[in-house]
């Protein structure tokens, strides 16, 4: 009963810890825009949702494997992608194109990131906003008015 | 909360960017200094920035791994009325080069603005968090 309730807000949960996770990431490309050798990271949001919250993964058959984490006693223990299992990372980070090559490598492209920021700024606000109403839904019900 | 980790990969950050300005200043200060009497004018020093991991994949840090010496001759003007002009008549200044200076000293206050611009943004959201699902 009560995970119907909450199975909306289950999805938004993931949802929010992915943006705060791409938050991090974006934060760490700016941070590192004058180091020599940085490589700048990003993940993509949509295949790393669908990863966290367990629907099938648009494969050419529909039959692909499900994503099952293994079980780790240790947060020590690495997973199956190779991240360790108490760093709560589900996603695969990927590293994003370069525009235009830097002579030290350094391949923070900073209109990108700045652009990346605001974007996921606002789509995290938005996400707290849906969770919000949902809450607000949930005592509108309880209370019964 | 990842969030938190991005006040300290900022902070890291502007914490480095301070140290370059820092760098810059002293560079530009030095600009005119004249060589003494051992014939060494003051070196132009650069901050040099390392990648330092910051707990969790893709958190990453900044931070000064060293401060180095660039070691051109410093400029050379035929003064020979100076008196710290040397035999030939020649007074060695510090090979700090000013137009490059201003341009890393612009490069770091940008630098140091992003940054503080990220910390800002994330403080409000999570401060916008921290209300979830107290109502309207």
């Amino acid at each position: 009963m009560l995970n119907r309730l909450t199975d909306a807000l289950n999805f938004q949960t993931e949802a929010l810890k992915l943006r705060s996770e791409r938050q991090r990431l974006i934060a760490s490309n700016i941070a590192n825009a004058d180091t020599p050798g940085y490589v700048s990271r990003d993940f993509d949001f949509a295949t790393a949702l669908k990863t966290a919250t367990g629907q099938a993964s648009s494969g050419p058959s529909g039959l692909s494997a499900p994503k099952l984490a293994m079980n780790a006693a240790n947060p020590a223990h690495l997973q199956r992608n190779g991240q360790l299992a108490g760093s709560g990372a589900t996603t695969d980070l990927a590293y994003a194109p370069t525009t235009q090559s830097n002579l030290d490598r350094n391949t923070v492209d900073m209109d990108r990131e700045r652009a990346n920021f605001a974007d996921n700024t606002v789509r995290y606000e938005a996400t707290l906003r849906f969770i919000n109403s949902s809450v607000r839904t949930l005592n509108t019900a309880i209370t019964g008015q | 909360m990842s969030m938190f980790k991005i006040f300290n990969v900022a902070g890291s950050a502007v914490s480095a960017q301070s140290q370059r300005l820092n760098v810059v200043a002293s560079n530009l200060a030095n600009a005119d200094t004249v060589a003494g009497p051992d014939g060494s004018a003051y070196k132009a020093r650069q901050v040099v920035f390392t990648t330092t991991p910051m707990g969790g994949p893709g958190t990453a840090g900044v931070t000064v791994s060293q401060v180095t010496e660039d070691n051109t001759p410093g400029r050379r003007i035929h003064d020979p009325k100076h008196p710290q002009a040397d035999a030939e008549g020649y007074v060695t200044y510090s090979n700090v080069n000013t137009v490059e200076e201003m341009v890393n000293m612009i490069s770091a206050s940008r630098s140091y603005q992003n940054n503080i611009e990220v910390m800002n943004t994330t403080k409000s959201l999570l401060m916008k968090t921290l209300q979830m699902g107290q109502g309207s």
